[in-house]
């Protein structure tokens, strides 16, 4: 399970970058729910990459529709991240 | 008006440095696409570009002359160079002061920039090259075209991101029709291999980590290219006149703006523009045989495009070949509308219909004939070249058989 803090950190960059309140972002809102089309997935993905300091992959971006799909992906690239880390430390 | 005959062309692209090696590498559905070797990939997350290969400037160029010519001018000039002398122009001191040259760049001289740019931010250097300016600017072709052969008419570059081109050919073609000018080169260039261009394309997402796959279901995104191509605009009676080979007519041109999105297209406007083309031809969608797509191989691109197609065309739609070009060499952006106006032209010569090569799946939303991967033997009278460009600019062209 993601910790509250990863959603709360996904959720407030998703506000943020569609100018809406934290409260209007649930885990289960879609990209539908959120009325954001191509251009406004690009731009979240980058600030999600900026946020988390990681490298969101092209082909694993295009399956995520969903704020539960973001935070899992972030999390996913998170864990490999250190584990990455760990191995090359 | 006056009606508009094609009588050169020149092209330099990943499929050839001549419309030569060009034509046979469309007809063979080669495939002009491979690892970028202009930068370190190690720092991008897409890998494969349609690059010119083995380019060595000095077979072109005196090497103080190339200095000053970023790469996308140098395409520029040689594809001019081949396109005045296929069609024999004699560019007598009347011509010159006459012609008119009109370049298509979306980028311009990229590749320059971000030297200078690396220089000051990486480098840390506090100077730069004093020509990095000229080498950068985007009208660089078309005034490095005029200086190459003397032209001393109206010249100037259009930067419409990928519909460049495709406005450039249709202007001068305006220009000729309407009897401004007896002749127009027209074209465009780019090259887009420098690394600070090539992030900024990754991180809008649209270029496949694969290859360019246009209107198949497996299709993920566009495939970068570069190269150049000029195609000479004449009077059609002077063209006949004068006893040359005509590749074809330009018989419209069509223009719109979807007013809509900054990058995700609109297939009313897309429509608008092909309509447009076609009064502008006097020509009934019913006579069009062969579409040149735009076809960029991106999901949203393709389908779209596709419903733009039949909404244009009908029921005809099922009749009509159409085949993305870009599929081997490449999206080069402002050159894009030249080098599709070259290949659907030399299909309408050649009785040949270039493929959409890498095709792999059906796609119910792309559900055209698409001729996929082998090029088809038709004698068509009539095709159409679409451009649409980000900003939602869209150009298209009508050609017709000579």
């Amino acid at each position: 399970m993601p910790s509250d803090e990863l959603i709360q950190r996904v959720r407030s960059v998703v506000a943020k970058n569609k100018g809406v309140p934290v409260d209007a972002v649930s885990l289960d809102s879609t990209f539908e729910d959120l009325g954001m089309d191509s251009l406004d997935a690009v731009n979240l993905l980058f600030a999600l990459e900026e946020e988390f300091d990681v490298s969101i992959p092209d082909h694993e971006a295009r399956t995520i529709n969903s704020v539960r799909g973001m935070v899992t992906g972030v999390e996913t690239l998170l864990t490999k991240k250190s584990t990455d880390a760990g191995t090359s430390g | 008006m006056h009606r508009v005959a094609i009588t050169g062309l020149g092209v330099i692209c990943a499929l050839g440095k001549t419309t030569k090696d060009f034509w046979a590498s469309l007809q063979q559905g080669s495939v002009g696409i491979g690892p970028i070797t202009a930068v370190d990939r190690s720092f991008l997350r897409f890998q494969n570009g349609a690059e010119v290969r083995d380019y060595n400037p000095l077979e072109y160029f005196e090497p103080k002359q190339s200095d000053l010519m970023d790469r996308f001018a140098q395409f520029a000039v040689i594809a001019a160079k081949e396109a005045v002398k296929d069609a024999r122009l004699d560019l007598t001191p009347e011509l010159c002061s006459s012609a008119a040259v009109i370049t298509g760049a979306c980028a311009g001289g990229q590749s320059s920039e971000d030297q200078g740019f690396y220089d000051i931010y990486r480098a840390n250097r506090n100077r730069v090259h004093p020509m990095t300016i000229p080498k950068t600017m985007a009208n660089a072709g078309a005034s490095l075209i005029c200086m190459e052969l003397g032209i001393t008419g109206a010249a100037f570059t259009i930067s419409t991101a990928c519909s460049s081109a495709a406005h450039a050919v249709g202007l001068g073609y305006s220009m000729v029709a309407s009897g401004a000018v007896p002749v127009a080169l027209v074209g465009g260039s780019e090259a887009p291999f420098s690394l600070g261009l090539l992030k900024a394309w990754e991180a809008l997402r649209v270029v496949s980590a694969g290859t360019c796959r246009p209107f198949s279901k497996d299709r993920s995104g566009m495939i970068l290219g570069e190269g150049g191509a000029v195609l000479v605009l004449e009077r059609l009676d002077q063209a006949r006149a004068r006893g040359i080979k005509i590749y074809g007519e330009i018989a419209g041109f069509g223009m719109s703006s979807d007013a809509c999105h900054i990058t995700h297209p609109s297939p009313d406007g897309a429509a608008s523009a092909m309509q447009r083309a076609l009064a502008n031809a006097e020509t009934a969608p019913e006579q069009v045989g062969y579409i040149n797509a735009h076809g960029t191989g991106t999901e949203v691109n393709d389908s779209t495009e596709t419903a733009a197609i039949r909404k244009v065309f009908g029921a005809h739609a099922e009749k009509l070949a159409v085949s993305s070009t870009k599929s081997m060499h490449g999206h080069t952006l402002g050159a894009a509308g030249a080098l599709e106006a070259a290949a659907s032209v030399l299909a309408l010569h050649h009785g040949v219909l270039p493929p959409t090569a890498n095709y792999t799946t059906p796609d119910p939303a792309c559900d055209l004939d698409v001729i996929p991967n082998t090029a088809r033997t038709a004698q068509v009278d009539c095709c159409l070249s679409n451009s649409f460009a980000f900003g939602g600019l869209n150009a298209a062209l009508v050609f017709k058989r000579a």
